[in-house]
């Protein structure tokens, strides 16, 4: 029979409606999949009772190898066994800098990067699917039913297409995902920050090959991620790589084997783990050729081999908090994540960094994929109504190109998700029928200092004056961070539509530069919108002078027509400069010199409207 | 009238429960539904009603509300692994018919 688990109060599931929900941490090393049974969050284990799934995929002639088996195989099968396969996620071959360095035959495709395997080419998203097949069916046996969905974890820095990579991943493996969750936000979650915890933390993420630090903003259940840094080549492996050197040295050894090196890096890797619990750690090992190494590897010869390491993590440290615009004072907490966390000398560091005990009595390796699983299970619909639900902020505003190449800020940054707003615009000139929506990123005032998003084009405009048309144009940002962009001309109803899915996205790296150039070029923006928009004010004033005159150019008075050409060739040249203040001064004199003509014009068409009517037929 | 549960199980409520970090005990059911007429419910309890009838067993209350009671008089609560999946198991000797799966069964 089925194996029922405690629900909250009121919260029983109908028989067979059990609502079965898991969060993924789907790692560049390792993956796991965690639940929450019975109120507790738990990470689920295969067979062999391991809960850690290695990143890896092996494609074989007749089949694929997921985890540990794959591993296994990478030294004697490199070219298609994949590891890593997060890095290359949304990416283009040219966004892989060490791709010459890799064994893999990557393929190179627009949008994403894909690998020619002996089971032919796979791109990233197929391969980290088997990945997530291999935890689904874990999660499936586990639990005993179909999955209603998962919330997998994305670095916070993934941007649109590593996100929307990830998603594509996940329903390839026959996952419904309920969210993505940002891995620093997931990590507070599991140590329940969100419960009522007001202020700054600080997660500090140390895996395998890569290390990430993001400065997170709690207030009333919203997370805020303030900066993100890192290394993406920093890891535990690089302090195992330094024991192995040390060993080396030591033993005075030199010219190994590939079997000897093998050996001693797993040696020097055990040394490592010895030494989170250990103040010493032997060293023995037979190599093939009857030598022996015999060593002591101490917490102190370990601190003094390894500080350069040490301090790589506290440089980005330090960067994110000072992008963050705060001081180690200012942060409450901080959560450690990731097994190389384990390692004393980076608790001591940490530790001293922050002034404070870092946050660690839950598994670092478990954490993300624990506070996914809590997650998960809120969405799920397991948790009574008044429980909170978990926001997100997008990281930049989202707008669209204006006349004259200005952006109309539709979604500012920090706006919590899901969203979706709503603007009004207009025609630019008469009888326009047609209008091209340009859809940008980033803080900046002008077009070209945002990033370009999407283009489309609403048609089918019914010829109006200008100014008439009313177009609404609605962003709306889903859960998952990803945007779609609506126009919809209100009279007629004509629609288009874009779902952003850009092959290329922005890095942590870029989005910090954007911050800080919004920062930096306030006033000049400022300027340069203030010269744009007198630009276009002035231009749009000129073209409909330039019509009246066509039109009624008989109203002139004498003399009256070459005052108005040169007033207007004045214009032209003030718009020409960059002094915001002359054009708008040069938009107002032409107003003027045109003001009597004008209220001739307005005269005339009262007449003309008039004439033929009796005053009788007015009055009625 | 009685429900029991194996020390077993006690000992996994009584974990829940402190990690949960509240409720008094357990809470008992069966209600209308699924393919067989009725299913169990089991849920953590933060209170006890008035009509709800308790029991103790290994240190953990079991509550039941009255009405619920009859179908489950004699039933002992076991925690069991079946390969990867773990969780609770009602033995109910009221039992005439379960369904495939003994998430809903009559009497």
């Amino acid at each position: 029979m089925a194996l029922l688990q405690i629900a909250e109060p009121g919260m029983s599931a109908a028989p067979h409606q059990h609502r079965l929900a898991v969060g993924i941490d789907l790692g560049t090393t390792n993956s796991l999949v965690a639940t929450v049974r019975s109120a507790l969050a738990v990470v689920l284990n295969d067979e062999n009772g391991r809960s850690l799934l290695p990143s890896v995929v092996r494609y074989r002639a007749d089949g694929v190898e997921v985890g540990c088996h794959a591993m296994q195989a990478q030294a004697m099968d490199p070219q298609n066994t994949i590891a890593s396969v997060k890095r290359f996620m949304g990416r283009g071959l040219s966004d892989i800098a060490d791709a010459a360095h890799l064994p893999y035959r990557f393929v190179d495709e627009p949008g994403m990067v894909q690998i020619s395997t002996v089971a032919g080419v796979k791109s990233p998203v197929e391969v980290s699917a088997e990945i997530l097949r291999v935890l689904r069916q874990r999660a499936e046996k586990s639990l005993g039913g179909e999955l209603v969905g998962a919330v997998i974890t994305v670095p916070a820095y993934f941007d649109d297409a590593q996100r929307q990579a990830t998603k594509d991943a996940a329903r390839l493996a026959g996952l419904n995902v309920l969210r993505l969750l940002n891995e620093p936000t997931a990590a507070a979650v599991a140590y329940g920050l969100d419960n009522g915890a007001e202020g700054v933390y600080a997660v500090f993420d140390l895996g395998g090959g890569t290390f990430d630090i993001s400065i997170l903003k709690l207030s009333r259940g919203v997370f805020e991620v303030l900066a993100t840094n890192g290394d993406s080549a920093l890891g535990g492996d690089d302090f195992d790589h330094r024991i192995y050197c040390w060993i080396l040295e030591q033993a005075g050894l030199s010219g190994l084997n590939h079997q000897d090196a093998r050996l001693l890096q797993t040696h020097a890797r055990a040394a490592k783990e010895t030494l989170t619990e250990h103040e010493d750690a032997p060293v023995t090992a037979v190599l093939s050729t009857g030598e022996m190494v015999n060593l002591t590897l101490t917490t102190e010869a370990f601190a003094s081999i390894t500080k350069s390491l040490v301090s790589k993590t506290l440089a980005p440290t330090r960067k994110a908090l000072r992008d963050a615009g705060l001081t180690v004072e200012e942060v409450k907490g901080v959560v450690m994540v990731g097994g190389s966390t384990r390692m004393p000398v980076i608790q001591r560091a940490v530790g001293e960094f922050f002034g404070q005990e870092p946050l660690n009595n839950l598994d670092p390796d478990k954490v993300v994929a624990l506070g996914a699983a809590i997650q998960a299970n809120v969405l799920a619909g397991n948790r009574s109504e008044d429980d909170w639900l978990l926001l997100d902020v997008i990281p930049l505003s989202l707008g669209l190109e204006t006349m004259g190449g200005l952006v109309e800020k539709v979604v500012t940054r920090n706006s919590t998700i899901p969203v979706a707003r709503a603007q009004e615009f207009t025609t630019y000139k008469d009888g326009q029928t047609a209008m091209s929506i340009h859809v940008v990123q980033g803080e900046r005032e002008l077009v070209s200092d945002c990033r370009s998003l999407a283009k489309f084009e609403l048609r089918g405009i019914p010829p109006m004056v200008a100014g008439a048309a009313r177009i609404r144009v609605t962003f709306q940002v889903d859960a998952d961070g990803l945007l779609s962009v609506t126009a919809r001309e209100q009279s007629t109803g004509v629609e288009s539509s874009v779902t952003v899915k850009p092959s290329y996205g922005l890095s942590d790296e870029q989005i910090t530069q954007m911050l800080q150039a919004s920062q930096e070029y306030a006033r000049d923006d400022m300027l340069a919108r203030a010269l744009q928009e007198a630009r276009v004010e002035g231009g749009r004033l000129i073209e409909a002078v330039e019509a009246a005159l066509q039109e009624d150019g008989h109203l002139l008075n004498e003399g009256e027509g070459g005052k108005i050409a040169a007033k207007i060739e004045e214009l032209r040249v003030a718009i020409a400069g960059d002094d915001h203040r002359r054009v708008t001064q040069a938009v107002e004199i032409l107003n003027h010199a045109t003001e009597s003509f004008a209220a001739r014009r307005m005269d005339a068409s009262v007449n003309k409207a008039l004439a033929g009517h009796k005053l009788e037929e007015l009055e009625s | 009238m009685a429900i029991t549960m194996t020390e077993q199980a006690a000992k996994h409520v009584s974990n829940f429960i402190t990690k949960r970090g509240k409720g008094v005990g357990l809470r008992l059911g069966v209600r209308t539904s699924g393919c067989s007429g009725m299913a169990y419910t089991l849920e953590f309890a933060d209170e006890i009603g008035a009509d709800d009838v308790q029991f103790e067993s290994h240190g953990v209350k079991v509550l039941i509300d009255a009405k619920s009671l009859p179908y489950l008089d004699g039933t002992e609560l076991d925690y069991t692994r079946e390969g990867l999946n773990e969780g609770f198991k009602f033995n109910n000797p009221n039992v005439k018919n379960a369904c495939g799966c003994g998430e809903s069964f009559n009497v």
